[in-house]
């Protein structure tokens, strides 16, 4: 085996690793913006999912309890938005920044509170957390050059999380374009009056969608805390909900093109870990923070015209009323 | 006797202070295509809104086919056998005609069993009814005519018996009318029961069996189309005799006011959208500019304006030229005796959001009357108001009121009272009946006409050929920015105009101005 190629086959091991927390959110947001909610707690919801899946792990090792926890947490929080920005027909975008807002410094204080680790949930065992698995053959086939190669080091390995986030993009595809929920929740958020004039209810369906935005961002959530990492940590999202937002627009709201955006913002992150330290020809050593702002230069670079016209959704952040006369 | 179709009785809703439903009652038989008139406010699309479903009445029944219903939303209307076509048509611009049908009445969890079943449907109704619709077309490439057959289907595919149509002639040409009006005579032959809410008082005659009017609110009675006129139908409607003609004497045009030569004018992406215009305004008469919408009238006005910058040609304003778009914006302009009521209110007129007061004196707040300095005196402008309010009518009289909850017709009398009330030399007036209601239109007719016989210059712009035709003195008719030919409204009729507009040249000489 060239050490290129197992060079290579490392570095999109591990952006699959850390796109992962992105396709759970940029999904999230798919759902929730396709529906006509802006969703910019993304961040907030993962945050809070994280938190409740470390600590329900932690007191209970059991991984899946965890990710309930995280879900619920998610989940409620993505209630709060929902009333907030449907029934009350508030501001969008405020409710998402108290979101964040709200998630960061409660997971800071309860955290510290209930584990007097500063802000950490206690180190997890194995047994706590989602493992990784090895799928069939894997060992076997490890020999075979480059299909093997593959299949061992890229395919199998991941936890249970990976795979169900892969699962999510075709999923999704399905039910927002074969299903009849998928079809009323792509008018709602373009439309909401024809929605309403079809006799379907515009607030059901967009509760719908952030209710479902909020179970996918516990996913992604419970993913940091008991899979990838062994415990919470304070702010452990690290801005990772809006980079998935950028995600989105990049790939204009469509459930493929998520998958290969957030691949590509993972795949930014793969490769600026692996290069840190390492010293270039001509160049140097780069400074790790010049390394690390790359996903983030990526992400404005991309968002300020690279990637042409992303029209959103045409309803998306206007709160529906019924027009008087 | 069958029951009657629809029978609303003592239907009554307020909106906070606005009673727009007094105790209404309405009976329309089954098979007939009934009307619905009233002016702007008169409270019949909310009638309709409560009898789809989309409101609910504080009080009052309904009964469908003799049987008394619960429509609480538009799923009980649709399972009533209602279907609505709303005057803002209701669909999503990103979906193909099946999608959009199929909205709300999927038929499972899966869209595939649906879609066929609906595309079938709309192949059979489209078929059945002579109406050319493309089931895999994306909504937002297709034409407004279109749009509207899609609604229509859309209604029908989900079985609906009683159809209401708001406002449906709005967007339509002449000939797609026409066509409009064969469909529902059809689907009324076949036992469909239609309602046409309109303001267009001779389309009711050709169309409907029976009419039944609205006024502030209020019912106030149901004819049989075949026993009434436009005439008795607008005094229904309004409550009073209504001179539908515009009663005028013979221009009395002196000197040149506005003279402009060789006029062009390109957008932003190049494309000439105003070619050589010339032409001459002359105090004491009123010139119309007539045309199919976005034919350059409205180039013309915002350049004459001074809000855009012309590419070539000259203005001039009593024999001085003017800077157009430049040294010459609408405050210079104004100071030099040039008013301009825009055709688009809502977004050039007025800012809804304000109150009456504020939009009363939107461009004119320097004026020393209104305060000193930077500061506005409040009392000064709200007595400007109530008195602008007064001399054109506005109602309701209150200067506080925000201006995006008066009627069409009310904004627009706010935004005249502001041009015509500072005594102006040159009025420029763009569709100054567009939305608003017939006793409105009639004041304002009467106002332009007072206008140009106290030796005032007035350019009018319209879509409305007969309006152009009952004001101007003298037409011209532009299509693709040229001014394709000029007449005196008693010398020409439609046919002749709609050569003109449709830029089909004519060997006709031009009449001396």
């Amino acid at each position: 085996m060239s050490e290129a190629f197992q060079l290579i086959l490392l570095a999109v091991d591990s952006a699959i690793r850390l796109s992962v927390p992105l396709l759970y959110a940029c999904l999230a947001g798919l759902y929730s913006e396709r529906s006509g909610v802006v969703d910019i707690g993304l961040e907030g919801k993962m945050l809070i999912g994280a938190f409740a899946a470390g600590a329900v792990a932690s007191l209970v090792p059991n991984p899946w309890l965890g990710l309930l926890a995280a879900v619920m947490a998610s989940g409620l929080f993505a209630l709060v938005h929902g009333f907030a920005s449907i029934s009350q027909r508030g501001n969008q975008i405020v409710s998402g920044v108290a979101i964040n807002v709200l998630a960061s410094g409660l997971t800071a204080i309860l955290g510290n509170a209930w584990f007097g680790q500063g802000g950490r949930t206690p180190q997890l065992p194995g047994s706590a957390r989602f493992n990784e698995i090895t799928l069939p053959f894997a060992e076997a086939l490890r020999p075979v050059p480059v299909v093997g190669e593959i299949y061992y080091e890229v395919i199998s390995g991941h936890s249970v999380l990976v795979y169900l986030a892969l699962a999510m993009v075709p999923l999704t595809w399905f039910l927002l374009y074969r299903t009849s929920w998928g079809l009323r929740l792509r008018a709602v958020g373009e439309n909401p009056a024809a929605v309403d004039t079809a006799g379907l209810s515009v607030t059901r369906l967009r509760y719908s969608a952030v209710i479902m935005a909020g179970i996918l961002c516990g996913f992604g959530g419970a993913y940091l805390s008991i899979a990838q990492s062994a415990g919470f940590i304070t702010d452990m999202t690290a801005g990772k909900g809006f980079i998935a937002l950028a995600a989105l627009i990049f790939a204009k709201w469509r459930p493929l093109p998520a998958l290969g955006a957030c691949f590509l913002f993972g795949l930014l992150d793969a490769v600026a870990l692996r290069i840190q330290g390492v010293s270039f020809p001509g160049i140097g050593q780069v400074p790790v923070q010049a390394i690390q702002a790359l996903p983030y230069i990526l992400t404005v670079v991309l968002l300020a015209g690279f990637i042409g016209k992303a029209t959103p959704p045409k309803a998306v952040g206007v709160p529906y009323l019924k027009d008087r006369s | 006797m069958p029951a009657p179709a629809i029978q609303m009785t003592g239907i009554d809703k307020r909106f906070g202070a606005v009673h727009a439903n007094k105790a209404v009652s309405l009976t329309v038989e089954k098979g007939t295509v009934h009307g619905l008139i009233g002016e702007n406010g008169a409270g019949k699309s909310t009638l309709m809104s409560i009898l789809y479903g989309f409101y609910a009445a504080d009080s009052g029944t309904i009964a469908i086919n003799g049987k008394p219903s619960l429509i609480r939303n538009p799923a009980d209307a649709i399972h009533s056998g209602i279907g609505m076509v709303h005057q803002h048509f209701m669909l999503v611009e990103t979906f193909t005609v099946v999608e959009n049908v199929m909205l709300g009445a999927e038929g499972g969890v899966f869209t595939a069993k649906g879609a066929a079943a609906v595309r079938a449907k709309l192949q059979a109704l489209s078929y059945a009814y002579g109406m050319d619709v493309n089931p895999d077309a994306v909504v937002s490439e297709l034409a407004v005519g279109e749009l509207q057959r899609v609604e229509i289907l859309k209604a029908l595919v989900k079985g609906a018996d009683i159809l209401i149509l708001d406002e449906p002639t709005a967007v339509l040409t002449p000939s797609e009318v026409e066509k409009l009006f064969v469909l529902l005579r059809r689907l009324a032959g076949e036992g469909k029961t239609i309602i046409i809410v309109t303001h267009k008082l001779k389309e009711i005659i050709t169309v409907t069996d029976r009419v039944s009017v609205m006024r502030r609110g209020e019912m106030v009675g149901t004819v049989e189309t075949s026993n009434t006129s436009p005439a008795d139908l607008a005094e229904l409607m309004v409550g009073r005799r209504v001179v539908l003609t515009v009663e005028k004497g013979p221009a009395n045009p002196q000197a040149v006011v506005l003279d402009v030569k060789d006029l062009t004018v390109r957008d932003a992406r190049g494309t000439i959208r105003l070619d050589h215009a010339t032409f001459q305004v002359r105090a004491g008469e009123i010139v119309g500019i007539a045309g199919v919408s976005g034919n350059g009238q409205s180039e013309l006005l915002e350049t004459i304006a001074g809000i855009r910058k012309p590419a070539g040609g000259t203005v001039s304003l009593n024999g001085a030229l003017l800077d157009c778009g430049g040294s010459d914006d609408p405050t210079a302009l104004r100071a030099k005796g040039l008013r301009h009521v825009p055709e688009d209110r809502h977004r050039m007129g007025l800012v809804k959001p304000f109150e009456a007061a504020e939009s009363a004196i939107l461009g004119c707040s320097d004026e020393p009357g209104f305060g000193a300095g930077p500061f506005l005196d409040r009392d000064a402008v709200l007595a400007d108001c109530v008195r602008k309010m007064e001399a054109f009518d506005v109602r309701p009289a209150d200067p506080t009121l925000r201006t995006a909850l008066f009627s069409g017709g009310n904004q627009q009398k706010i935004v005249l009272a502001r041009e015509i009330e500072r005594d102006p030399k040159l009025l420029l007036i763009g569709q100054p009946t567009r939305g608003v209601d017939i006793g409105a239109i009639e004041f304002i007719h009467k106002r332009i006409i007072g206008l140009r016989d106290a030796g005032k210059a007035v350019l009018l712009v319209s879509t409305e050929l007969d309006e152009v035709l009952a004001l101007s003195d003298r037409v011209l008719v532009m299509c693709g920015g040229k001014i394709t030919g000029e007449r005196r409204p008693e010398d020409t009729n439609e046919q002749d105009m709609g050569l003109l507009m449709a830029g089909v040249s004519s060997d006709a000489p031009k009449v001396a101005a």
